[in-house]
């Protein structure tokens, strides 16, 4: 069993009210910190444990944290991305709800090592009822002197609040966020400046993950060394993976970074192997931008290797025969699926999602939904498996922000390893017709 | 439906300005999210041109300000929908454990299409894209509330009920006074 740092305490009843959680540790980060420990202390505590960002770039976060201008007279702000909207995942969602403190705990002993005096959670708007629990967790730190003016009785005063979407999930980009935040569209910035520099307001602003800002926790009580133990080379700690999909046991499971990828599958402390004991075919790995790999390539990499849940081991080989770890939204796909209808599903989330700023995004995502729409239905052309080829190709790199090459990895991933099965949609739609792609509720009902 | 007056209440209009001071000095507009979410609740599900410049009255900005937000956003309805707005997930994880079975059965259920709201004002369907309930696919969401794991009895279940309640179902409806 591997090591659990956020969320250990997940099944102990009550452990989302201050009193609780404080009674299995928590808060012990930020009294240690702000008693104990400058501002630059924990800074380098958190460069020593390796983190990377757990919202799907795995930038390091120590790295990040430094970047961010001081300026005399200007405020800093932290800023958590609790977006979360790329299609297979809900760790966040998960950890908000079921142990908010940690996500405030974070808030508070990661704005005493930036100096920021405020901080902004900025939580997708579905997650009315998340949101409504953190506020809840807010207030509650509050009344209990954690947040507020001489926090324990220290110099250091910070106020923390949320601030919902309105349904967008190029939002979940760090600029678009920002955007967001100051009452605007989603529209990303153009980088630089970034926003260590210019960020909300034009104010230096670090935006992390809820993941990430939860982890910086573990991370001050047991020091950056110890953190820096766990997990697999430059893949330290732990990660949250939600999955989803043909498995018995979806879920939210916290993983040491490391684990083979064929026992996160097929354990009982995972997911539990494919439903109804079917084939497993394919694999998105890190959240719906990431390339899908079929079953082989996924439990083992081109070298044989059996390939492990970590930003390395799910990269190697690049793009011909690997993936990324990306936000940690695991979906598995069993032999019945079809890879075209699902990648249709992806096509059409990127075209609706797009913000319209960049032609290649707005224009090329929605000619790939329109393909793939007719390819599905039958009426696909040979010639359109080259043109996806090629309008994914002029999408990735020549936009603004990543949502572009975001939308072009799954189509290319797709035809690069099944397009055998696009040509059966081409050359034999009458065989495709009255076949049912996905389980009905009925069948997994009775499963 | 029953023309509502575009004015917020004393208890409301005291946690609009509550909301405004959670931002700097002079970046009061950074509240126009929030605020939006509670005039749709508040003026029947939608947000009618006279609520947005309402808004727009409120935090002292151009209504064009409060346009261009209210039709970036997908949660921000510009036309009128049914009391119940029922956001069913069609991404990957939800298709493939059954997400177009659970449109087609409403579809059947209720007598309209995906997109369209039933004669009586109850209920609009509408497809949308993945919630955060990958793992408890297939889903929807109605108002503040997620419903998960869903089979077609429970769908069935689930419009009953709202149907016996009779309420407009808003993602605000969860107590909102003491949040947003
Ligand atoms: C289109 C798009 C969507 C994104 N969505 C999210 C998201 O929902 N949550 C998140 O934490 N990061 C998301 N990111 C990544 C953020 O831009 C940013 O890298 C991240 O919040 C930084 O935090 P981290 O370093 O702690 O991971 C998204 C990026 C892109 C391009
Ligand atoms: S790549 Fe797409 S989402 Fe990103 S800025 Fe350009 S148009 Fe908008
Ligand atoms: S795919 Fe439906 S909630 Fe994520």
């Amino acid at each position: 069993m591997g090591k659990k740092l956020l969320i250990h305490n997940d099944k102990v009843p009550g452990i989302a009210t201050l009193d609780v959680y404080r009674q299995h540790g928590g808060y012990a980060s930020v009294e240690k910190a702000l008693k104990t420990m400058t501002p630059n202390d924990v800074l380098e505590e958190v460069k020593k444990s390796g983190l990377r960002g757990r919202g799907g770039a795995g930038f390091p976060t120590g790295m990040k944290w430094s970047f961010l201008a001081r300026p005399e007279g200007v405020e800093r702000y932290l800023v958590c991305n609790a977006d979360e909207s790329e299609p297979g995942t809900f760790k966040d969602r998960y950890l908000m709800e079921v142990i908010p403190h940690a996500l405030i705990e974070g808030m508070i002993t990661s704005s005493y090592a930036l100096g920021a005096k405020t901080s902004y959670i900025y939580i997708r708007g579905e997650y009315f009822y998340v949101a409504r629990i953190v506020e809840k967790a807010i207030d509650e730190a509050y009344a209990a002197g954690l947040l507020g003016k001489n926090i324990l009785g220290t110099d250091f005063s910070h106020d923390c609040y949320v601030q919902v979407g309105g349904g967008a999930y190029i939002c979940g980009e760090e600029t678009a966020l920002l955007e967001s935040l100051e009452g605007k569209r989603g529209n990303p910035r153009i980088k630089p400046p970034f926003p260590a520099v210019a960020g909300v307001w034009g104010c230096p602003t670090v935006v992390n993950n809820v993941e990430t800002i939860a982890a910086v926790c573990p991370i001050i009580n047991m020091g950056g060394d110890e953190y820096a133990k766990i997990g697999i080379g430059r893949s330290t700690g732990t990660k949250l993976i939600s999955a989803s999909g043909h498995i018995n046991k979806p879920g939210v499971y916290e993983i040491e970074l490391g684990l083979p990828v064929e026992e996160f599958i097929y354990s009982e402390e995972y997911c539990g192997g494919i439903i109804n004991g079917r084939k497993l075919k394919a694999v998105v790995a890190g959240g719906s931008s990431v390339p899908i790999l079929p079953a082989e390539l996924i439990l083992k990499n081109d070298k044989g290797e059996p390939r492990l849940m970590s930003y390395e081991s799910l990269s190697e080989g690049g793009f011909a025969t690997g993936t990324m770890l990306g936000s940690g939204g695991f979906i598995v796909y069993d032999e019945t699926t079809s890879i075209v209808k699902n990648l249709y599903t992806f096509a059409r989330f990127y075209h609706h999602e797009s913000c319209g700023q960049c032609s290649p995004c707005r224009e090329g995502t929605g000619w790939m939904e329109k393909i793939l729409h007719r390819i599905v239905e039958g009426h696909g052309k040979p010639s359109d498996i080259d043109l996806l080829w090629d309008i994914q190709r002029k999408i990735e790199g020549n936009t603004i922000c990543p949502l572009g090459d975001a939308a072009a990895w799954p189509v290319a991933s797709a035809i690069r390893h099944f397009r055998a099965e696009f040509e059966e949609y081409i050359n034999h739609p009458e065989r495709i017709k009255d076949v049912k792609h996905y389980y009905s509720v009925h069948q997994l009902a009775g499963a | 439906m029953a023309q509502v007056e575009i004015k917020f209440n004393e208890e409301t209009l005291a946690l609009v300005h509550k909301m405004i001071k959670r931002y700097p000095e002079g970046k009061h507009k950074s509240a126009l999210l929030p605020i939006l979410h509670i005039a749709q609740a508040e003026f029947g599900g939608w947000l009618s041109p006279e609520t947005m410049d309402y808004v727009a009255s409120i935090l002292n900005i151009k209504p064009i300000e409060v346009y261009e937000v209210a039709s970036f956003y997908s949660m921000y309805n510009l036309k009128p929908v049914g009391k119940c707005l029922l956001e069913v997930c069609r991404t990957s994880s939800c298709w493939t454990r059954g997400a177009e079975d659970v449109v087609k059965h409403l579809e059947k259920k209720l007598g309209i299409k995906e997109g369209e709201t039933t004669k009586d004002g109850m209920f609009t369907i509408k497809t949308v894209e993945c919630l955060g309930s990958c793992g408890t696919a297939p889903m929807l969401q109605c108002g503040a509330s997620y419903h998960e794991n869903l089979t077609l009895e429970k769908v069935d279940k689930i419009v009953e009920d709202y149907r016996a309640a009779g309420k407009q179902r808003s993602y605000t409806d969860m107590d909102y006074k003491n949040t947003l």
